[in-house]
């Protein structure tokens, strides 16, 4: 773990879930491995509030737990996955996706899911029902089975899985009832339970319940009470979904290709893609260099009618998608009308050079960059060579090649002649690693999405009198409007006057933490 | 490298024409101070990216943030005491307990050591009962008011010393002991020091209950 990704880590806590929370996750991820008890003495905090941290970030599958070095009879230890906490910022794309693929209802589903960490069916179709119900006019209601439909059909693309059962470290498996349970129990990887897509049979009808306002406490006490018994009459109890990460990393993956070849080449290109990707969604593993082969008779008859696209224009489009130097599709075979495959690790990998070079145009210029995707494609150069093949006069090409070797973007290769490494019977070549430099870049965004989060906070500390000046100030004018004044409002909008620009700085700088994140993800996804 | 220096005097070991400059050259002044904290930029960044989807998920991210704050996952530490006990304290409800969990996980998926016991709070569950005979009559005669009292007093005691008995038996079970036992401790000394009938102090429990009772009798 880097010191960026653990200072990100920190400030991703504390967002969401406060500083307790914070204190406790950073200690772990820096110590790596660690009791409940030898993390309350670190961190110096009482033992029942690190207890409740700990409870959240299992609950949310943050930190995983399992026998320690002693066996299965020694105390429990406890292991952070940042990889999990990253996920935390891509939370909006995630619920955005469900909501381009399965509308409202999905969009719903996985944001309760994704806050609440892991969710029984019964529990999540009861509350996404209620807050559609919610927002619907006066006297309608939403059914569950729609909200259950939409749940199974984000269970089948496998948006969704059932959280892992827990393994016992131990042999007293066999669920003797005075066999203790094992202190520690092991989670284990999703994919391995044959379960993992398999939707619980729930007996479970009726409808959305709008909430009044005029109830009063007591009633909504009896009503939370009452959904907790009905919970274990639906007859899933023990049953938790989680989202599933992975496979929404695929579909971003998907999607980056899909745009990519509609920049490069056009929009039909794209299409073409975009189904060949779907035809092959089910059926390629996680992390496989390429999809199936497909036919081309079969994309053909896959391929939506609305493009009308004709047998031989679609022949020409795919030997078209092969000669691309970007090799995003290849042909492995000349059967059914030639076997098609779409590469999926060497599109990435272009993606990730691409987005290299245009950083470095970016930040140091167009003839930096024509340096850099020189030394690129040409692997190790020397001076004198990088001079002659970017037709840049020497010493502008010497300044931009050591502006980029202090950045790290370049390295320098040394070849000795003899073994004395003598300056002079030397070869100096310079280099550039892509993975590295991209997990450079990477780590670089890391630092910006701290920055950027901490200069949110340290804005909203500075203008928080005036925030909240505002917010009263917006009450104020909604009773209003209710009551209908109007030239009280005149007033109070003057005052306000002042606040539109610090607004406008929130606004800013809120706009740029997202934008941020976004990169981050599309580097992100190219680089891993 | 020792054995070449008497040679040349004035020859590098290396080609000079590399370096960029040619000798006699002046160097480049060294810097005096760290690099600048903003040093000006040559190339201004590309603008945001802007949209229908980026203004979206803008909007979902501040709601996903405004929101977690209010879910039970979002720890806030109990306030500690500070030195001196105030009075408005016994007023003050909804403090935050360290050791109490807002939400109720299912406790067969996570460690056994985790499972924090939620405490009841049983003060109000035996206080409502003696306060519920605590009706103070107008007409009561000296005496009953006096043995009424007394009982009332007994009874005070008795909760508190249950409470304190309580209080023991969870020390032994929880790892750390709470804040609450010093309390009731300082509370049970002050009472047997002061003066005062702790029945007489009425800290506002009650404010609700009686209300339901006979109108026509006077509460103090």
């Amino acid at each position: 773990m880097t010191a960026q990704e653990v200072r990100l880590c920190g400030l991703l806590l504390q967002e969401h879930f406060g500083n307790v929370v914070e204190k406790v996750g950073t200690h772990l991820i820096r110590s790596g491995v660690l009791t409940l008890r030898a993390l309350a003495h670190e961190t110096k905090l009482p033992l029942d509030l690190v207890k409740k941290s700990l409870c959240v970030l299992v609950q949310h599958g943050m930190c995983t737990f399992g026998a320690g070095r002693r066996g299965p009879a020694g105390p429990v230890e406890y292991r952070i996955n940042c990889e999990h906490i990253f996920h935390m910022l891509r939370y909006p794309r995630y619920i955005y996706t469900a909501k381009s693929l399965y509308g409202d209802t999905g969009e719903l589903i996985v944001e309760e899911i994704l806050q609440r960490g892991q969710m029984t069916m019964s529990s999540t179709v009861k509350t996404v029902a209620d807050r559609l119900t919610h927002n619907m006019p006066e006297g309608q209601s939403m059914d569950y089975s729609e909200v259950v439909s939409a749940f199974s059909q984000l269970v089948e693309t496998h948006f969704l899985q059932r959280c892992p059962p827990l393994a016992s470290a131990g042999s007293s498996s066999s669920g003797a009832v005075d066999t203790p349970l094992p202190v520690a129990t092991q989670p284990t990887e999703p994919e391995s339970n044959p379960d993992c897509y398999k939707l619980p049979y729930i007996n479970l009808t009726g409808q959305g319940k709008r909430r009044r306002s005029s109830e009063g406490g007591e009633a909504e006490q009896r009503a939370a009470k009452k959904a907790r018994t009905d919970n274990s009459e639906c007859g899933d109890d023990g049953i938790y979904w989680q989202v599933n990460f992975q496979r929404f990393h695929l579909h971003f993956r998907d999607q980056a290709i899909i745009s990519a070849v509609s920049c490069k080449l056009d929009q039909t290109s794209s299409e073409i893609v975009r189904t060949m990707l779907r035809m092959s969604e089910v059926t390629t593993p996680a992390h496989a260099a390429f999809t199936q082969a497909l036919s081309a008779n079969e994309i053909f008859r896959a391929l939506q009618s609305s493009y009308n696209i004709a047998r031989p224009n679609l022949d020409q489009y795919l030997s078209l998608l092969v000669d691309d130097p970007m090799e995003f599709v290849g042909k492995t075979g000349d059967s059914g009308g030639g076997m098609y495959v779409v590469n999926l690790h060497r599109a990435l990998a272009n993606l990730a050079r691409a987005t290299l070079e245009s950083v470095v145009q970016e930040r140091f210029g167009s003839r930096s960059a024509r340096i850099f995707r020189l030394l690129l494609r040409k692997r190790h150069l020397e001076q004198k060579q990088v001079e002659d093949f970017a037709m840049i006069p020497a010493k502008e090409a010497k300044d931009m090649l050591y502006t980029l070797l202090s950045e790290n973007l370049v390295q320098l290769q040394e070849i000795p002649k003899t073994p004395d490494y003598a300056p002079s019977r030397t070869f100096y070549l310079y280099t550039v690693n892509q993975l590295p430099t991209a997990r450079l870049l990477l780590q670089h965004c890391y630092k910006t999405v701290c920055n950027l989060i901490e200069r949110r906070l340290y804005e909203t500390k500075e203008n928080k009198r005036l925030l909240e000046k505002s917010q009263r100030i917006e009450a104020i004018l909604a009773s209003l409007q209710a009551t209908g004044a109007e030239a009280a409002q005149l007033t109070e909008v003057e005052e306000m006057i002042t606040v539109p620009e610090r607004q406008q700085l929130e606004s800013l700088r809120h706009h740029i933490n997202k934008s941020c994140t976004n990169q981050l993800l599309s580097k992100h996804e190219s680089v891993t | 490298m020792a054995g070449s220096r008497g040679r040349g005097r004035s020859q590098f070991t290396f080609n000079v024409d590399a370096l960029g400059f040619g000798r006699g050259d002046s160097l480049p002044t060294s810097a005096q101070t760290p690099s600048p904290l903003f040093p000006p930029m040559q190339f201004r960044p590309v603008p945001l990216q802007t949209g229908e989807e980026v203004d979206y998920m803008l909007a979902l991210k501040q709601e996903l943030r405004a929101s977690s704050k209010n879910l039970p996952f979002h720890i806030k530490a109990a306030r500690t005491k500070t030195d001196v006990a105030r009075y408005s304290d016994k007023y003050q409800n909804g403090e935050l307990k360290n050791n109490c969990i807002e939400w109720s996980p299912d406790w067969s998926r996570m460690p056994k050591e985790l499972c924090i016991k939620v405490r009841k709070p049983r003060k109000t569950a035996i206080g409502a009962k003696p306060q519920l005979k605590q009706k103070p009559k107008v007409a009561a005669k000296k005496e009953e008011v006096l043995q009424k009292l007394e009982t009332l007093e007994k009874r005070e005691e008795e909760q508190h010393s249950e409470e304190e008995e309580d209080e023991e038996k969870k020390k032994q079970n929880d790892e750390e002991e709470g804040p609450d036992a010093d309390e009731d401790y300082d509370e049970e000394e002050i009472e047997d020091e002061t003066d005062y009938i702790m029945s007489y102090f009425d800290n506002g429990e009650d404010f609700g209950a009686d209300s339901d009772d006979n109108m026509d009798e006077a509460v103090y």
